[in-house]
Order: structure tokens, then sequence, then C-alpha cells
């Protein structure tokens, strides 16, 4: 599979994608980044284009309207006709003791996390399969594997996007477009400042190392770092009674 | 806002509580995050002062570690505009494909350019380019009160001139502007020569300022009377990534330390071995070889968290700056010294800086002799020493370099930094660090 020329990012401000898009602009990738805020875009996109990038765009898009998502990538298309890939990576990790008390926390989490994301891609893959090619990588999250009680809102949402991505990769396979899954444990980023940091974290460049080389390869599902496969296999393989019994 | 409140500095001494760091996101937001504590704030890169001056005991540390982006790049002149948290490492990735390298750099490539500004670092290259603030084109400066002050020789001058080698306390550096200079390719041509004496140094040294740009010399002091050492000294190659096949270069692999070492690692008997393996490694006189110029600069970045191996105790690592005289006896005296006292150290190193005067009021290098030497922090003895070595330096006329320091006296700071009553007007009055309070001879505020 070749290498992308040009990707349109979503979430382009969030560490882990800002140390992708890094890996792509050293070999002189054309960018496109969607974000909140623009200040930030003009900034990221000042760097990566000092970082070697061909050309570098940016529109602002707010993950809770699903309209200035759309235009994001209607703008996109007007700069990139020929767009070949696609990496989402916006997200937030809400408070789950909130979202228990409080429906519109739940609503906007389950929002961010899936809804929101799950209509950009359907209208971005219309454009793919017409289009015969494309890649289309998603960061979705190990948390998506089995609900848990601490984090069981964002995890549900993820879980959703996973099985979102599997359905259309399921759909595109024939057209010639990938879908990739990429799955991260915990990640020390400004999105986990409140954690406490063990050692399991890892840094966003070798997430993002991850993803440029799947996005490279064009894989299926990606466990970032990859011992995350087999911690979430154990997880997963918990008897619910005893799974019941934990704290996770 | 993380959940450490104990941030060590390299050294891992002392070890003090903090009220917790601030990570801004991006400058704009460097303000409100001042302004929502009442407490003390000091910036902070990556922490690799060795002492106190990157600590703030129950204050607040402002991380620059998300303010790491690039503004602007010229091919042609090769000025880059970048944020402060910016690291050399980053900049040496990004720039030395391209045929650009930095114009001082300290022996490690993990600080950031505004660590590098405020320390007012310097390199193996002294000699030919000074210090980094003599490099540094211009800066912007924000202050608690929002203000922001761009800084250059002619912008400014003021809070140029204190910013650089300011330790952090005139205010927080927002980004930066400095010269890369170009290079062929990433190598380095490189020759050791073994001295065994200081006399030796001494001429070698000398001859070798004019034609080389990079000299430094790993002394061990622990074995003899007699100083020996090995002297380093190299130029950029003029060797391209695609002859490299001819180079048996190693850069090597990226370790980490994994545990803080037992402490019978650190014997005077290991040591000892550790510098006789270390002389004896070069069998000749008299060596010449092209090398990448990670292990050239940077030897002890290819082992990540080095300083574990001394222990949790932690190391201190004294840095002193002594001027030439007709018999330089000051530096004999402080390597006598360090003889007699029996302790041992893995690191001693040895170098002339130049002539050219430092722009940073504070800034540590002059005309003279530095020695930096690294030991386990053992107590008492090695406190003593260190005092012993202080007076040294003071009746020489010379002074310490505040990025190492984690124990000198504030007569001994105040007295061989005289600009220090003129610097304090400059200070920002949110600002402060565990080094300013120790050095200012109060303990409190």
């Amino acid at each position: 599979m070749a290498n992308p020329s040009s990707i349109l990012i979503f979430g382009a401000t969030s560490a882990i994608a800002y140390e992708t898009s890094k890996l792509f602009a050293k070999d002189g990738v054309s960018l496109y980044l969607c974000a909140r805020d623009e200040v930030d875009l003009k900034r990221l996109s000042d760097d990566l284009k000092v970082r070697g990038a061909n050309d570098v765009w940016y529109s602002a898009f707010n993950a809770l309207d699903d309209d200035s998502a759309i235009r994001a990538i209607d703008n996109c298309l007007k700069k990139f006709p020929g767009l070949d890939s696609v990496l989402v990576a916006h997200g937030s990790l809400p408070d789950q003791n909130k979202c228990e008390a409080n429906a519109d926390e739940t609503k906007k989490a389950i929002h961010i996390n899936f809804t929101n994301i799950a209509v950009l891609l359907n209208y971005i893959a219309n454009h793919f399969e017409k289009q015969g090619k494309g890649t289309i990588a998603v960061i979705s999250s190990v948390a998506g594997d089995r609900g848990r009680q601490s984090n069981y809102v964002y995890g549900s949402a993820k879980g959703a996007l996973t099985v979102f991505l599997s359905g259309l990769r399921h759909r595109l396979c024939k057209s010639g477009v990938k879908v990739i899954t990429i799955k991260p444990g915990f990640v020390d980023t400004p999105m986990t400042v409140d954690y406490e940091k063990g050692l399991l974290f890892a840094k966003p460049a070798a997430v993002a190392k991850g993803i440029y080389k799947a996005m490279s390869k064009g894989k299926e599902v990606v466990y970032l770092p990859w011992f995350w496969r087999w911690i979430m296999l154990v997880i997963r393989s918990i008897p619910p009674k005893i799974f019941n019994k934990t704290k996770l | 806002m993380g959940n450490d409140l104990f941030f060590e500095s390299w050294g891992r001494f002392p070890k003090v509580s903090h009220l917790g760091m601030f990570a801004p996101q991006c400058v704009d937001k460097i303000n409100d995050l001042i302004q929502s504590s009442d407490s003390l704030i000091l910036p902070r890169g990556l922490g690799r002062s060795y002492g106190d001056s990157c600590l703030n005991e129950d204050g607040y540390l402002l991380s620059t570690k998300w303010l790491n982006k690039f503004y602007a790049f010229d091919e042609n002149t090769g000025i880059l505009k970048c944020e402060a948290g910016v690291t050399l490492d980053e900049i040496l990735q990004t720039f030395v494909p391209r045929g650009w390298f930095l114009p001082v750099t300290p022996g490690t490539k993990f600080v950031t350019v505004g660590g590098a500004i405020a320390n007012d670092i310097h390199g193996k290259n002294h000699h030919t380019a000074g210090t980094f603030g003599n490099q540094v084109i211009r800066f912007e400066l924000l202050r608690s009160d929002g203000t922001r002050l761009l800084c250059s020789r002619e912008t400014n001058p003021d809070w140029f001139k204190t910013t650089i080698g300011g330790l952090g306390l005139t205010g927080v550096i927002t980004w930066a502007e400095l010269p890369l200079k170009p290079i062929k390719g990433p190598y380095i041509e490189m020759e050791s020569i073994k001295f065994n004496n200081l006399n030796e140094f001494f001429s070698i040294s000398r001859e070798s300022a004019t034609d080389y740009k990079y000299i430094v010399s790993w002394l061990d002091c622990i074995n003899s009377a007699d100083i020996r050492g090995i002297f380093m000294r190299g130029n950029h190659s003029n060797t391209t990534e695609t002859d490299a096949s001819k180079i048996s270069h190693s850069v090597s692999s990226w370790k980490t330390f994994p545990v803080d070492a037992p402490s019978f690692l650190l014997s005077a008997a290991t040591v000892k071995l550790f510098n006789m393996l270390y002389y004896h490694k070069q069998i000749k006189k008299h060596e010449k070889k092209i090398v990448h110029y990670d292990p050239f600069f940077y030897p002890l970045d290819g082992i990540n968290h080095w300083n574990r191996m001394y222990g949790n105790r932690g190391f201190l690592q004294w840095q002193g700056v002594v001027p030439f005289t007709e018999e330089n006896e000051a530096i004999r005296t402080i390597l006598s010294e360090i003889i007699k006292s029996g302790l041992s150290s893995f690191l001693v190193v040895l170098k002339e800086f130049g002539s050219i005067p430092p722009c940073g009021m504070l800034s540590f290098p002059m005309p003279g002799i530095t020695l930096a030497v690294d030991f386990p922090n053992v107590g008492g003895r090695l406190f003593s020493l260190f005092d012993r070595l202080d007076k040294v330096v003071i009746n020489s006329g010379g002074r310490l370099y505040p990025a190492k320091d984690a124990r000198m006296a504030p007569e001994t700071f105040q007295s061989s930094y005289p600009d220090f009553e003129n610097f304090k007007k400059y200070i920002d009055p949110r600002f402060s660090s565990s080094f300013y309070r120790r050095i200012r001879g109060e303990n409190n505020g």
C-alpha cells in the first residue's frame, strides 16, 4: 500500500494527532487540520509547514455540531480533491460520575465520542467509495472492549465506534477503501492529565509511530502499544461473576 | 494540573514538595494560570538543571511541555523561530537531515530552548561561539502582569540581558529566534589525545583553539597524583549520509537505566576501575575518527535516566570557572583538593572558556578554565569538599554555575555575581525558585 499523500485530520490539536502529523509532515504529505480552536490550528499549521508538510490548510469545527464537521470535509475536498486519507482523533474523556448524575453530560459524551464521528465517517466513506480508494483511520480505545464501572459511558461510545468501524470496513473492502481501527491504551496527554501515570502509560510519540505505520501499511485493528491486545484479551475473558466483583 | 507534587531536578537532590504543576497548552493560557493562584511560580522546561534552580518548594511550576511548536524557519538564513518548550533534540531531529545544526549545545539535547536561554548554557564551542545567549536573536518575555516584551539587543535590551541567564525569574519566555548553522552531514571529525598532566592539557588546548570548533576533556583525577585524561576535539565533517557506509559509527540504542542503582556500584573501587577502563579504552596516544554527532555531543543521552545510576539519594555536580593565571594554580588546587578528599567521581570534565563575553547579567561563563565534577550524594564529607572548592573559586575571582548548584552559600553567589542587586529589580514579583530564595539568604517567601 502506498503512503498517503494528503490527510484530513479531525482533532488535529490532540497530542496523538499532532505527533502523528509530525511524522507525515516529514514525508512531505499535505495536511488538512480540523479542531475546535482557530488560534491553535494556525499555530499547528505553521509548525507542520516548518517540519516539511507540502501544504497545510485548516478549518475549525465543533464535535457537538455535526454540520460543522461536514462543512470541514467539503472545505478540505475543495483544497485537496484527490484526498486519500482521513485520521479521526477527536474525543473527550468525560467524568463518569457526572455522567451518571446528569443526562446531558451522558448525551454530550456519547455525541462527541460516537454520534458525531459516525456522521462524518459515513459522509467521507461515500466520497471514498465513489473515488474507489482511500484510507480511514480512527482512534477508538481499549475502553470499548469491555464495559467497566469506572468509565462505561466513554467505553460504550468507543465500543459503538469500534463496531461501527468493523461494519464500515465490511462495506468498503470491495471498493478498495481501507478502514483502520486504532485502540490505544493509556496515553500521557492533556486528556489524562489528572491520572497518576503508571507503567502502562505510553508517550504520544510512541502511539503516533504505530498509527503512522498502520496507515502506511493499511492494517485493520491495531492495539497501541501492542501489549494492550493481550491485556484486553485477558480482561474480556474474565467470567462476569468474577469481573463484577472487581473495581476496574 | 498533575498529581505529582514531588518534582525532582536532574541531580535528585534536594527533594522538595510543590503545590503542583501548570502545563498551559498555548501561550494565551499562561496568564490565566498565573492569575488562578496566589502562590509563587517558576517556569520549567525539562528539569535538567542539577540542583534547585528548577524547583520551587511550596509553589507552582509552570511547565512549557506543550509550548513545543515551531513558528517559522528560513531555509536561506537558517533562522528558526520557535516556542520556548521546543527541545534541542526536536530541533536536531528536524533540521540535521536538512543540513542545519544548533549554534551552541550543552552535553545533553534534552533541554528546552527556554531553558537554554534562562541558564545561558555553553557548549564545547564556547571558545569560538560564546554562549547560547550570544547566539539568540530575540525572544518574547511574558510578565505576570500580562505585559509581553519583545527582547533583543536593540529592543528592551535590559530585559534581554536579565532574562538570558536569568533562571526563569524575570518572566516566562514564550518564543525565541535563533540562527541554526549550516552543516554538510551529521558527522564529526574527531580526534582524541591522551595527556598525562595539566601542562600537557594546556598546551593541547591552546594549540586546538583556533583550528577546532569543539573541544572538551575528560579527566581521570582519581587514580594518580598526576592528572591524566583524554582531550577531545572536533569539527563538522564533510562526510554526508550517503558516504556513511564507510564509517563505523555507533549511535547508541535508546536504553533506560531501569532502577536506582545499589550503592555498592558507587564505591571508590568501582569508580576507579571505570576511570581506568575509560582511560585505557583508547590504546593509541592520538586517535582520529569520524563519528555521528550524537555520541560526540551527547554520550550520556543514550541512556535514559542515567541519573538513577546514583541511587535514590541522588548526586551533586559541582561546576566552577576560574580565570586564567600564569600558573593556573587555582585549578591545580581544586584538582588536588578533590584527589585528597578520596571521594570518587565518574565524570570530570575540563574545558577552557573563550573570551567572548556572555550577554546575560548573571551568565556563568567567563574567560578561564571550567571544571565539572559529579559525585554521589554521600552527605557531609562531600559538602565540606565543595565548600573548600568554593573558597578557591571565590578567592581566584571565579564563580559557580547556578544550573549545576544545589548548595552554595548566599555569600558565595552574591560575591561572585556582583550584578545580582541590580538583577533583583527585574525579577517578576510572582516568580521565584528554591535556588533564588536560597542564594538570597532567606528561606521563606
